[in-house]
């Protein structure tokens, strides 16, 4: 780098240590941890929509899988009840598909917790400028402040989808079972309602990452001197 | 002040800002020398152009026309890598406001540019405590900021200032959310630093005490340097000094 040759060296380590400005990744998970820690309503705010959309998707999908085991034994009764319950079946189908109307619920519930991710990561950056622009006057990078953001938001994808999952899972297995009894969770096939339930979870995380990018943008790319102006 | 090598060196630098469909002119042509290891206070009215020069100093500006070098580099030429590895090894911030980072404790604030620089965990600590120890703070490292009186995190500010042994310790207003007596002491903290380490210290303040520790006052007025005192004339001229802060407000 150019710098070493212009620059004199005036600490007595200058010359040893390596002349770029690094953050190690695991510094940035902990810096990401602490910062979600310390302000956990916040993140608690930002996640929740997430938490919702995500159990929403959760229990629609286990819930056809529960169905799905349902149909499975092919016992009228079964069918029939599922029919009273509000699924569509047409006399020739043998699984519950994902109705046209359904899927627009869903899409539309995650694309209203994008918008609230959004809308919660852009406050939280508002919050902290004098904190992101303290940091880049301490010589950070845009990088740096990009990941630290990608990462609190992956982070709090993870946990808040997650649970959001889990939550929503049960609540079908619980809604079924409380409808029709033991031959719902007899039926069902575990692998189909875990894949829904990690299905779930991954949409949610995707979903956490894209909401933050924007915000994440605007506060990385933000000059200090811009950060230090903004009054609190 | 033996040592006469340039730190800084701001040559016909201008500023123009855009109010709305204005053009505001914040400073009008500077020209300004900084020797190493002084204590530079900048003097002036709010609205004089005084933060934008000290902004510019700091590489936290860059001018309209005109050249700041640092340590004989024009910071105009320095791509974003080079200009975070200034900010990180050649100046150290102290700010108005203290902006501790609220949610690491004093030890992580102070270590943080040491992590940004390279420096391995355990020596940033020994370090980050023996830094901590010299501005008095060594039994109050792992207190978070909320914890810690003006006084106090301006102090943590100042070690973390000190972090990576810069040249440059740029000061805007230090003592400005102070009480009287806690903005004396840091007054005469980064005196003390200056003359112990030989660090060149640029304050821009409105602060009258700043002047008796000062080996340069720089008087910023209208966008123009309106004079410029050393230590043995400031005393004489008390007096007018007394006037132009009179003047400025």
């Amino acid at each position: 780098m150019q710098n070493s040759t212009i620059f004199h060296s005036d600490g007595l380590e200058s010359d040893k240590i390596d002349r770029l400005v690094v953050l190690p990744f695991m510094k940035s998970v902990d810096i990401a941890i602490k910062s979600i820690r310390v302000r956990f309503f916040r993140s608690l705010i930002t996640t929740i929509s997430l938490v919702l959309a995500v159990s929403f998707l959760s229990f629609t999908r286990v819930g056809s899988d529960v169905a799905n085991g349902l149909l499975s034994t092919g016992e009228p009764a079964l069918r029939q009840a599922l029919i009273r319950s509000g699924y569509d079946l047409r006399p020739e189908d043998v699984s519950v598909g994902n109705s046209p109307k359904q899927q627009w619920i869903i899409v539309l519930s995650l694309l209203v917790c994008v918008v609230g991710i959004v809308n919660a990561q852009l406050m939280a950056v508002t919050e902290r400028f004098r904190e992101i622009g303290t940091m880049k006057c301490l010589g950070a990078l845009d990088r740096f402040i990009l990941r630290l953001f990608l990462l609190e938001a992956g982070i709090q994808g993870l946990i808040g989808s997650g649970a959001g999952a889990i939550v929503g899972g049960a609540f079908a297995l619980v809604n079924f079972f409380i409808r029709f009894g033991t031959v719902s969770i007899t039926t069902l096939s575990w692998t189909q309602a875990g894949l829904s339930v990690g299905g779930a979870t991954l949409v949610g995380c995707v979903l956490s990452l894209v909401g933050v990018m924007y915000p994440a943008m605007v506060a990385a790319r933000m000059q200090p001197v811009e950060a230090m102006r903004v009054e609190q | 002040m033996t040592d006469s090598r340039k730190i800084v060196r701001v040559t016909g630098v201008t500023k123009s800002f855009k109010l709305g469909k204005l053009d505001v002119l914040a400073l009008k042509g500077v020209d300004l020398e900084i020797a190493a290891g002084n204590y530079i206070s900048i003097m002036g009215p709010s609205g004089s152009g005084k933060s934008t020069l000290f902004n510019m100093i700091g590489g936290l500006d860059k001018p309209t026309t005109g050249k700041v070098f640092i340590d004989e580099v024009d910071i105009a030429q320095l791509d974003a890598y080079e200009l975070a590895w200034l900010r990180c090894r050649k100046i150290g911030y102290i700010f108005q406001t203290f902006n501790i980072i609220q949610v690491m404790t004093a030890l992580e604030n102070v270590t943080l540019p040491m992590i940004f620089a390279g420096m391995a965990d355990d020596a940033a600590a020994e370090k980050g405590i023996k830094l901590l120890e010299m501005v008095g703070l060594g039994d109050r490292f792992q207190h978070k900021p909320f914890e810690l009186s003006g006084g106090q995190q301006q102090r943590v500010a100042i070690a973390r200032a000190l972090a990576n042994d810069p040249a440059i310790i740029l000061a805007d207003e230090p003592t400005g959310n102070l009480d009287l007596n806690t903005g004396e002491e840091i007054i005469y903290l980064l005196k003390q630093l200056s003359r112990e380490r030989g660090v060149t210290i640029i304050s821009a303040t409105h602060d009258i005490k700043m002047l008796n520790v000062s080996d340069q006052v720089v008087w910023i007025r209208d966008g123009r340097i309106d004079k410029i005192e050393n230590r043995d004339e400031l005393s004489i001229s008390i007096g007018q000094i007394g006037r132009k802060i009179g003047d400025g407000h």
